[in-house]
């Protein structure tokens, strides 16, 4: 039958509706349903697939669902398949005409052929109504027990499928035991994977409601299994699939380590970027507290990296440098050789070039900063504006890492005078931060700004800096206070409420150093800020004139103290943040540059994901102090391969200065030679090049549960009274530590009275010593992480305590550094809870 | 955990032509709500910002991600925090694989089957699992015939289309073969493609020094061999990989020596390295389809395959003069095609005019008033020649200061076939015979081309 003639052209979404050609379609397929004429499949084929481009380019075809049915009735394979992907689609909307479909599609089934069985099974799984699922059942169990390794792939999946339309079904079926038996058995490697990302779903989701299931969670990530899913071959996907899960074990000590990384180091030579990010990040978890093997894990990935970034699409090219940016922004001196590797080219985009500016500003030291410089003074006069800008505001960072300040300021100065407005604007912002930092320039630098003329500076940012700077240094400007004055008249014509501040507040300076002449400019000012409509204008005018008007030597001293020079600036991402981002490396966290909580709902955070209200607790971390102090700067940059974190727990040491002692075979053959250096410094605590309380961290993260000292067990465990535990470190301990007692209590009636709100339990708890990192939930289900601490030792307990005040039941998670002492501390936690509510 | 929830291939213009949606838990309209972002994105944020990266985005909890091929967009959406290279690399072997089955990949080709691609895309993902991105397996889950369409018609695509213009010893419609699709003679033609490209990044300074220089290259190979023959693909005996205790930029280290030393590289997961370390050979059974055997990098010094030479020169109070000299130091029997060479000029430059050498063709010289820039084009540049331009430069202000700080950096596109600047070689390509009459075809064929090739004035 030949096709209508309308029809011929393409659809589109422009078509209204596309009624009459469904009506037309609905009566072709009527006459075509009963008829056994030859050549009716290809007829039928040219009718099915101008459905599915219907469907396809979102017209509703669903009202085509019974005849779609009716003409199924096919050996054609080809038809058979379109028309399960059309009720696929459409089922869940036509529940009644969709059981029409389960009578053939159960047929199917049982075909001789796999192909078609394997097939009807994925589309009986796929229809998604709740009433069908009694007949999923039976042919999911034979799916499952199928010779067919095609059909228990699709089985698998199908289980899967079933337990989201209906999880009690799936389980009380024990599909997940049968899961679990093929994952661990199975001949073909797709099935087991396919078992392993639905039992991950599913054990996580019931892991909720279940101690069962979170211990089968648990035990995926058990030495037995990862070590069987480790020795077998998967495809490509799967591969990244058991990477991942890799990341989460924890070995039991360092040659286990060793062999997991001499067993994977192929995967860096793998075509496929997945690969080798997934096995980067295995890499990188399981050295994490293992400062030199980890300095070479950051060696050994450079080149494998790079590679990555110039080849395949621009797309992964960018995924793959954002990992790139996230390692050099960590380590940047492990890269400070390879600095020639971001040199922007010309024809990359911006977001591109964005990128690798900060990496340049990130590894410049002592020995490159001249070359760098000198690149980014290329970009500076680039026809990319935005890029330009990026690269002087580089240069200007460089130069306050304190290297080769001298030259980079005459660079910085001859920005100024290449009379490009956009060029003496961020110069400008530059060197006013510039000389908060190195007060000793400004002999320099104000010669320089004293020349630029303040009507060629329009950016309010360019405009407030150079205000700044002339009240600041108003002394050594002859100029000073008639160009303020010039810029008071004009008050009406300053759109910018932060310039108008900054000019309030340089007048004021100026008028303390000059009053004579700058009396004038100050009494205007000081009316047209009074008179100001922005509000935080009006008050910072009205405060100057009623400070003035107390005492003028008090309003110096409030205006224009004596200013210490500012020794770093403080970077926009708190530590919390980026170590939350590392964690999550080879994720969408890095190419957003933000942790999973701030943009993924908290159901699609992953198995393993770490419970959410601890997130919170981060985010309040993130309004750190606009100024840190210099020390900390000066240790951030010897040990930048320790988590933010635990550098402060290791501030106090004396810094290993030792850079990567024995040289690392980067070939395909390579082993881990260090391996006995860091089992020695690992047994000895008291090495030379580790302080006692530095290697002590070392092993709490390692989780070897070494005894340093053996200390006899105190049968009266006492608790650090003054305990404290920063979230990221909570966390880390949390994912890293096995759960040591997994109990339930019963609350007393008191204790549920008592417990309207989560505060009320952590005051109480407090007075025990047993603080509170994080809580949440409303009444009657409550969720609380706590921690304490051992009063005689760094010995840490981390408990998760979910109350229910509907059954008196308290569950509670412990995760101890110390295994042996858990129920010495469980017997007290619970000791402490019983009290709550009982005055 | 890479769950992907819906997958769809736009058209240019933001249709859906295929559309899977694997999980049902995205609402309705995001191939709306993609188009939309992914078309304006430049009015998003403020203009002042450099344009952000479209590669991926996420809109209310919804991930997006998405490769551009051959014109089309490639997307896939997921509210699960997935691995980007995983989505990433995964929409790229999809697109593949597509193509490998439709012989060509454009809008018309995959409107005219998409049942075919529905076929393929619901067996590459199951419920936002990856199940197999391989050619060679999905063969027995498709049942469509590839409807094909005419190549001539069509605009190459995919790096190994540049061998279709201007080099008439290939079989240009060899690429554009479906593997499922039979000749229609009835028999397939036994053969294999081996391509070597290579793209070069060069930069000169002002002075004529070589700023940094990278090659990044890729061993790229089409199989259309029946019954999986073994293959050995040998390679320079002097091949080097990994510069192991020296900076990577140290230039004096191995010139002379002639080896070639890669900085690094990678395989894909069928090439067998067990004698690569004796004798420098890959054995392979080449699955079917098109795929990347090996991918380098290489920051050796080679010699570049153009010398540019670029002057600006005030001439006057409103006038400059630019002359660019652009040497080809290739082998006389190599010709480089598609040339273009352009710079930006001062943005007070008003007019230009300009003078080429007496008796050169197939040039095209113009003045890009929008954006400012000098273009150079030439059809064809024999190794061993020099060309020249001379440009004549009118300004409408008097320019304070240096010129040359306005203007550049010169930038060149070009493709050389049968060029590479690496020295990597194919020596021979071996095919395990079956029987003493098989002798299938073997193309080893080498092109490189320009990435990033600038001199700064």
């Amino acid at each position: 039958m030949a096709p209508p003639a309308q029809s011929q052209r393409s659809p589109s979404p422009s078509q209204p509706s596309g009624k009459s050609e469904v009506s037309d379609l609905k009566l072709q397929l009527r006459q075509l349903a009963g008829s056994r004429a030859p050549g009716v499949d290809d007829s039928k084929r040219e009718l099915f697939k101008k459905v599915i481009s219907y469907m396809t380019v979102g017209i509703d075809v669903s009202s085509l669902f019974g005849e779609m049915v009716m003409c199924s009735a096919t050996s054609d394979i080809v038809l058979k398949k379109m028309c399960y992907l059309y009720v696929g689609n459409y089922a869940k909307v036509n529940p009644d005409l969709a059981l029409l479909t389960i009578n053939f599609l159960q047929r199917d089934c049982n075909d001789e052929d796999p192909m078609i069985r394997g097939l009807a099974l994925r589309s009986l799984c796929s229809l998604r109504v709740a009433n069908f699922v009694e007949y999923l059942v039976g042919p999911l169990g034979s799916g499952l027990k199928d010779s067919n390794s095609y059909v228990r792939m699709v089985a698998v999946i199908g289980v899967l499928k079933l337990y989201h339309i209906s999880a009690s079904t799936c389980v009380d079926a024990d599909f997940p035991s049968i899961l679990k038996h093929l994952m661990l058995n199975d001949s073909d490697t797709q099935v087991v994977a396919n078992c392993l990302s639905a039992l991950q779903e599913i054990w996580s989701a019931e892991a909720s409601t279940s101690e069962e299931a979170s211990r089968e969670r648990e035990a995926l990530i058990s030495k037995p299994v990862i070590y069987y899913l480790l020795n077998r071959e998967f495809s490509e996907w799967a591969q990244c699939l058991v990477l991942e899960l890799v990341t989460k074990y924890v070995p039991s000590d360092s040659s286990e380590i060793f062999d997991i990384m001499n067993l994977l180091e192929d995967r860096l030579q793998h075509a496929n970027g997945a690969v080798v990010l997934a096995t980067i990040k295995v890499f990188l978890h399981l050295t994490l507290s293992m400062t030199d093997v980890h300095q070479q894990v950051y060696e050994r990935i450079k080149a494998p990296l790079l590679t990555l970034v110039s080849s395949g699409s621009p797309e992964q090219s960018y995924a793959v440098l954002s990992h790139l940016h996230l390692l050099v922004m960590r380590a940047p001196y492990i890269f400070s050789s390879d600095y020639k590797h971001f040199y922007c080219q010309y024809n990359e985009p911006s977001y591109v070039k964005r990128l690798k500016l900060e990496m340049l500003t990130a590894v410049a030291n002592e020995s490159n900063t001249y070359e760098i410089v000198t690149e980014l003074c290329e970009y500076a006069a680039n026809v990319d504006i935005p890029i330009a800008r990026e690269s002087i505001r580089a240069v200007g960072k460089i130069a306050l890492q304190q290297y080769d300040v001298n030259a980079i300021v005459d660079r910085l100065l001859q920005f100024l005078e290449m009379e490009k407005d956009y060029v003496t604007a961020e110069a400008l912002v530059l060197v006013k931060d510039l000389l908060r930092k190195y007060p000793q320039w400004s002999h320099d630098c104000i010669a320089v700004v004293g020349n630029i003329s303040s009507k060629n500076v329009q950016e309010p940012k360019a405009k407030a800096a150079l205000i700044w700077m002339l009240g600041e240094y108003s002394q050594d400007m002859q100029d000073a206070p008639y160009i303020l004055e010039s810029l008071v008249e004009n008050w009406d014509e300053e759109h910018s409420a932060e310039v108008r501040l900054h000019l309030l507040t340089a007048v004021m300076k100026c008028f303390f150093k000059r009053p004579p002449e700058t009396q004038n400019a100050l009494g205007t000012a000081l009316a047209a800020g009074i008179a100001d409509f922005h509000q935080d204008v009006h008050d910072r005018a009205l405060f100057y004139y009623r400070i003035l008007q107390y005492n003028v030597s008090v309003a110096e001293r409030v205006v224009n103290p004596p200013k210490q020079a500012v020794s770093v600036f403080a970077d926009t991402q708190s530590s919390e943040i980026k170590d939350r981002i590392f964690d999550e490396f080879n994720s969408l966290s890095v190419v957003y540059q933000k942790p999973s909580y701030m943009f993924t709902d908290k159901e699609h955070r992953g198995p393993f994901e770490f419970s959410d209200e601890l997130g919170n607790l981060s985010i309040g971390g993130e309004a750190a102090d606009n100024v840190v102090s210099a020390q900390r700067v000066e240790e951030n940059d010897k040990d930048l391969l320790l988590t933010t974190s635990e550098k402060e727990e290791t501030r106090g040491s004396s810094n290993n200065g030792s850079a990567y002692t024995a040289p690392y075979d980067g070939s395909s053959t390579s082993v881990f030679a260090l391996q006995t250096h860091i089992e020695s410094a690992i047994s000895n605590p008291t090495a030379a090049d580790h302080s006692p309380q530095a290697s002590l961290a070392i092993d709490d993260l390692l989780g070897l549960g070494l005894p340093a000292a053996p200390a006899p067990p105190s049968p009266q465990l006492k608790l650090n009274t003054t305990a404290a535990l920063d979230p990221s470190t909570f966390q880390h301990k949390w994912r890293q530590l096995p759960v040591a007692l997994s109990q339930e209590y019963s609350v007393s009636p008191q204790g549920v009275a008592a417990l309207t709100a989560p505060q009320a339990l952590l005051r109480h708890m407090q007075s025990h010593s047993i603080h509170c990192i994080a809580s949440g939930g409303q009444s009657p289900n409550f969720k609380f992480f706590f921690f304490a601490q051992k009063a005689e030792e760094a010995s840490n307990y981390l408990v998760e305590c979910i109350i229910s005040t509907s059954s008196a039941k308290a569950q509670i998670k412990i995760k101890a550094d110390d295994q042996s002492t858990s129920q010495a501390f469980s017997t007290l936690f619970q000791s402490a809870l019983s009290k709550f509510g009982i005055p | 955990m890479a769950m992907i929830s819906q997958l769809f291939v736009l058209s240019q213009r933001g249709d859906n032509i295929v559309f899977r949606d694997y999980r049902g838990e995205v609402q309705k309209g995001s191939a709306e709500i993609f188009f939309r972002k992914v078309k304006f994105w430049k009015d998003d944020g403020d203009g002042d910002a450099p344009p952000a990266f479209v590669g991926i985005f996420n809109v209310d909890g919804v991930n997006y991600f998405h490769v551009r091929v051959s014109g089309l967009l490639f997307v896939a959406t997921t509210r699960v925090n997935v691995s980007p290279s995983l989505v990433l690399e995964l929409l790229q072997r999809i697109a593949r694989v597509i193509k490998d089955y439709l012989g060509v990949l454009n809008e018309d080709s995959l409107r005219k089957n998409f049942v075919l691609v529905y076929e393929l895309l619901d067996e590459v993902i199951d419920f936002g699992y990856v199940q197999t991105t391989s050619t060679e397996v999905l063969k027995s889950y498709v049942f469509n015939e590839p409807i094909l369409v005419d190549v001539a018609h069509v605009p190459s695509l995919g790096p190994a289309a540049i061998f279709m213009q201007g080099n008439k010893r290939m079989p240009g419609t060899a690429i554009t073969k479906s593997v499922i699709a039979n000749e229609p003679g009835g028999r397939r033609r036994e053969e294999i493609f081996v391509d070597v490209i290579e793209k070069i990044s060069v930069t000169f300074s002002a002075s004529g020094y070589i700023l940094t220089f990278e090659i990044d290259g890729t061993i790229q190979m089409k199989s259309y061999l029946t019954g999986n023959p073994e293959i050995r693909l040998a390679l320079n005996d002097d091949l080097n990989i990994g510069r192991r205790g020296r900076s990577i930029y140290d230039y004096s280290s191995s010139y002379g020596s002639g080896a070639v030393i890669l900085d690094d590289c990678n395989f894909h997961e069928s090439v067998h390295l067990d004698s690569f370390d004796i004798d420098r050979t890959l054995t392979l059974v080449p699955s079917d389809g098109e795929f990347s055997v090996m991918s380098y990098r290489m920051t050796q010094e080679f010699k570049p395959p153009f010398r540019i030479n670029a002057l600006l020169e005030a001439a006057g109070s409103l006038k400059a003069e630019v002359i660019l000299k652009i040497r080809a130091d290739f082998s006389p029997s190599v010709t480089a095609n598609s040339i273009l060479v352009q710079m930006p000029v001062p943005i007070y430059t008003t007019r230009v005019s300009f003078e080429l050498e007496p008796g050169t063709v197939g040039n095209t010289t113009d003045f890009k008033e929008s954006s400012k820039r000098l273009e150079w084009g030439l059809k064809k540049i024999v190794g061993g020649s020099e060309h020249t331009l001379r440009a004549k430069l009118t300004f409408a202000q008097e320019p304070h200061g240096n010129i040359a700080k306005e203007a550049g950096p010169v930038s060149m596109t070009f493709t050389i076939p049968m060029f590479n600047a690496s020295g990597l070689k194919v020596k021979y390509l071996q095919i395990a015979k079956k029987s003493n009459t098989y002798n299938p075809y073997r193309w080893v064929r080498y092109v490189t081309q320009a990435n990033s090739y600038v001199a700064r004035l």
